[in-house]
């Protein structure tokens, strides 16, 4: 069925080369807005590339990629972030030896504007400004259930906390897109079905969600759409079922153990 | 013609620089840290060579090119276990402890190096006895004359850069220190004691620098304390030139750096001589590609 | 920990405590003699100094060893404004400033993506290319290797100062208010943002951050204040060489702001008393005053690489491994 609203990220023929090595050839897809879409693919294949690519980190040798219709292949990272893409990191790279509060107060800093002069003088607006700051960040500190940790260094949380503190970051920088770059990483069985329900809750609150992921089973359960890579190529695409029967995703997947 | 005779001199210049610079760069290649007390190192090599120099001629009351053999090994010992002992007292406590620490700790060096040779030797500047430095020359052309002096610099220069690329290249030490450059973690997992690797380095780096602290002083024939300093700073503009940590590059930086040097001086003005050369390096540095997520392209984001 | 203790008790009688450094401040130099007078300037300016380096490398976390370079542009603006222009002294401190920032941001904005060693050794020869051009009287005003002399005395509404005293407390009123801006900066978005920098440049730019006008603003900062420091320096010494670039200038800067402990304000004022009031006190000493401040560099580093009174966050940075891991309950949703 063909919907007449563009797709909210539209990935055209990317290609990135690194000196010989060709790393992703000639990936295309298309997200939905509202959708949840996982990368998968063996170790190696080229998924934290395209995700590196999405999100200003490398930039594309060739292709197009574009958001909201918006190219953003050039793009730096936060002009990304705040364009309205936010990301997790694949290592947790959290702010460690600030507290947690503090970590996902960085979510809010593209949403504000103070400067220097406000801050010496200390300005109504600034003050303002630092309160809605504070209250922001509370307000995620308590959704993703961290509201405990706030004033404990990011380093010192148990690591399952540490994954949704990442998660609580990012999304206070009030995206349109997340995208998380394996995020049941390390992960229990519980904390994983935790996850699970995080991730849809926060896409029935209007976020689209892009995920790299390995553990299978969280991927076909999560994911509404799913894209397979391997050595850099686009092998499939299509919902879980469709996938899991793709003679080309089995042959990629072949002696690779299943979660 | 004139060019010729420039280029001779700069060659001869870059030599030094680059004898200076392979200290620096391997020290940065198995540490990653920038010693910056090897200048002052290279200052002790010009103290110690007139030293002993001095000692040996009064001995004999009249100076010849032989007695400079023994002052050669005297110097680079000293100068080399001087750089060993540096390391275990200075460096080796603070691998773990950040990226100032190192820096300031090594200025600190710097310090007392530059405060020892000032106390010791004084502040004024020192001549070398004549006598010991062959003087005369071979004239190539009306216009073109290559010293004595500056050809046993060269020869002495070749023959110790290209005994280091062997050793570098050929031997289990070389080699162990090139894999210690690559990947420390890796190599000690590899039976490599690094420790030791490390203070071998002190031992290579600043014993070349010390004798090319002794060889400049030679060609110069005066200098004060405030030669470490420049000269330091020079030699690791030539070391990044060529690509800090490659010791072939440490090579070629140091002969690039002394050629454009006098080329400067003589075409353009002696003055801005050092101006240039620093420009020429902050010029280097700002096209250089390093991104956000730094060189290393194997760090995964 | 008796650090800890003095900071508790600021925290809990922050305004007692601010007044009472204030005070105490401004009788410090009462029942001194001139060449202490001069000491306790001193002391102040390049606690200024300290703090003016201590945004670029203690909160941006950024390598400047060439900062001394606008300390020289900010006293060399000054003099030569007030030299070859005839502007009254106090006038040319914003020119001094000016002129300081507008280099910080010429020479940094080229260098940023650099990583810390190399900026460090770009910082260093910019130094000494600053020197060097004002050794070799550049564009003829510079007055060479001798410097410039005879700079006017400030004048306050007609009052002339001449004596140390009054530059002590010129020096004094330019010094709190650059503590008090600092720490409404420290606590402000600017601050946080060079904190995030600080702790992982590439996770504050996912977070939306412009790390490059992030680190580009510390340095115009603390570039523009040496220049200040720079004008106050011309102001009392009526007379300004080269030198005031040398590296060994940026040395003893950076070590305040390390030995001191990075990113602290009680840790530049202790870095600065360590490094310029002591070997100030021992000047007989002054042929070995190197080589003790290079043992202490040493031995600071080896005892305590953070530093003597390092922010929080600088100490868990260095100490991380050492510190206890209070042991957390999962947390129940």
């Amino acid at each position: 069925m063909s919907d007449p609203t563009p797709p909210l990220l539209q990935i055209h023929h990317l290609t990135k080369t690194f000196g010989g090595l060709m790393a992703v050839e000639d990936v295309s897809f298309d997200l939905t807005a509202g959708l949840i879409l996982g990368l998968i693919g063996p170790n190696g294949a080229g998924k934290t590339t395209i995700f590196n690519m999405v999100t200003g980190f490398y930039q594309p040798t060739s292709g197009e990629i574009r958001f909201m219709e918006k190219k953003i292949g050039k793009l730096s990272p936060h002009q990304i972030t705040q364009a309205g893409i936010a990301r997790t990191f694949q290592t947790i790279r959290l702010f460690k030896n600030l507290t947690a509060l503090e970590n996902v107060m960085a979510g809010l800093h593209h949403r504000t504007r103070m400067g220097i002069w406000d801050a010496l003088i200390r300005s109504k607006s600034q003050r303002q400004e630092e309160s809605m700051i504070m209250t922001e960040a509370e307000y995620f500190l308590q959704v993703l259930g961290l509201a405990g940790y706030r004033n404990e260094l990011a380093k010192n949380l148990p690591y399952g906390d540490q994954r949704k503190l990442e998660i609580a970051r990012a999304l206070s920088t009030r995206p349109t897109l997340l995208t998380l770059d394996e995020p049941a990483a390390g992960l229990n069985e519980h904390e994983t079905q935790d996850l699970i329900a995080m991730i849809r809750k926060i896409r029935d609150g209007g976020i689209t969600i892009l995920l790299i992921e390995h553990d299978m089973k969280m991927v076909m359960d999560l994911c509404e759409q799913i894209v397979v890579v391997d050595h850099g190529r686009k092998i499939a695409q299509g919902t879980p079922e469709e996938v899991q029967k793709d003679p080309f995703v089995i042959k990629a997947y072949l002696g690779e153990e299943e979660k | 013609m004139q060019l010729i005779q420039q280029l001779i001199n700069g060659i001869t210049i870059g030599s030094f620089y680059a004898l200076v610079a392979l200290g620096y760069t391997m020290v940065y290649g198995v540490l990653k840290m920038i010693n910056f007390a090897h200048g002052d190192l290279f200052m002790w090599g010009a103290y110690l060579g007139l030293a002993s120099l001095t000692f040996i001629v009064g001995i004999f009351t009249n100076g010849s090119p032989w007695m400079i053999i023994p002052v050669v090994i005297i110097v680079a010992l000293t100068v080399a276990l001087a750089g060993v002992l540096v390391e275990r007292v200075a460096y080796r406590p603070l691998r773990t402890a950040g990226r100032l620490a190192p820096i300031i700790s090594a200025l600190g060096v710097a310090f007392i190096l530059e405060s020892l040779a000032r106390n010791v030797f004084g502040a004024s500047w020192k001549t070398y006895p004549t006598g010991v430095v062959p003087t005369g020359g071979i004239q190539i052309t009306p216009e073109v004359r290559v010293s004595t002096m500056q050809l046993s610099v060269l020869v002495v220069s070749f023959i110790l850069m290209a005994g280091l690329y062997l050793f570098i290249q050929r031997t289990r030490t070389g080699t162990a220190m090139r894999a210690v450059s690559q990947d420390p973690g890796v190599s000690r997992l590899m039976g490599i004691d690094v420790n030791q690797i490390i203070s071998r380095v002190f031992l290579i780096g600043p014993g070349l620098g010390g004798i090319a602290g002794l060889i400049v002083a030679l060609y110069y024939g005066s200098f004060d304390f405030t030669l470490g300093w420049t000269f330091g700073l020079k030699a690791f503009i030539a070391a990044i030139l060529g690509g800090i940590g490659n010791i072939p590059g440490a090579m070629i930086g140091g002969m690039l750096l002394g050629v454009i040097e006098t080329l400067a001086s003589g075409y353009i003005s002696p003055q801005w001589k050092d101006v240039i050369a620093y420009v020429i390096l902050i010029i280097i540095l700002v096209f250089r590609p390093t991104g956000i997520l730094g060189e290393r392209v194997a760090e995964k984001v | 920990m008796r650090i800890a203790k003095i900071q508790a008790s600021f925290r809990r009688y922050p305004y007692a405590w601010q007044i009472g450094l204030i005070i105490l401040a401004i009788l410090l130099p009462l029942p001194l003699g001139d060449y202490y007078r001069t000491v306790a300037w001193r002391t102040g300016v390049y606690i200024m100094l300290g703090l003016s380096l201590n945004i670029i490398v203690g909160y941006a976390g950024l390598f400047q060893l060439g900062h001394a370079a606008f300390y020289a542009l900010g006293a060399y603006t000054a003099a030569i404004m007030n030299l070859k222009l005839g502007i009254p002294l106090l006038l040319t401190f914003p020119f001094s400033i000016l002129i300081a920032a507008v280099f910080g941001y010429l020479i940094t904005r080229p260098i940023l993506h650099l990583r810390g060693d190399y900026l460090a050794i770009v910082t260093i020869a910019f130094g000494e290319v600053v020197r060097l051009a004002l050794v070799n009287n550049i564009f003829g005003i510079t007055g060479g290797a001798n410097g410039l002399s005879g700079i006017d005395r400030p004048n306050l509404f007609g009052l002339e100062l001449r004596q140390p005293i009054y530059h002590y407390y010129l020096m004094l009123v330019f010094l709190i208010f650059t503590i008090f801006a600092i720490r409404r900066l420290e606590n402000s978005r600017l601050g946080r943002a060079w904190m995030y920098v600080r702790e992982d440049e590439a996770a504050a730019e996912a977070m939306g951050i412009d790390t490059t006008r992030v680190k580009l603003m510390a340095f115009i900062l603390g570039s523009g204040w040496a220049g200040l420091c720079g004008a106050l320096y011309a102001a009392k010494l009526t007379v300004i060489s080269p030198d005031l670039s040398r590296f060994l200038e940026s040395v003893v800067m950076f070590s305040i702001v390390v030995l001191g402990g990075t990113g602290s304000i009680p840790g530049v004022v202790v870095g600065t008393l360590g490094m310029v009031t002591l070997p100030e006190m021992f000047r007989p000493l002054k042929d070995w005053r190197d080589a003790w401040m290079g043992i202490a560099m040493v031995v600071m580093m080896i005892a305590r690489p953070e530093g003597l009174w390092p922010s929080r966050r600088v100490r868990l940075e260095i100490r991380g491994d050492q510190e206890e891991a209070n042991p957390i309950p999962a947390a129940n949703s």
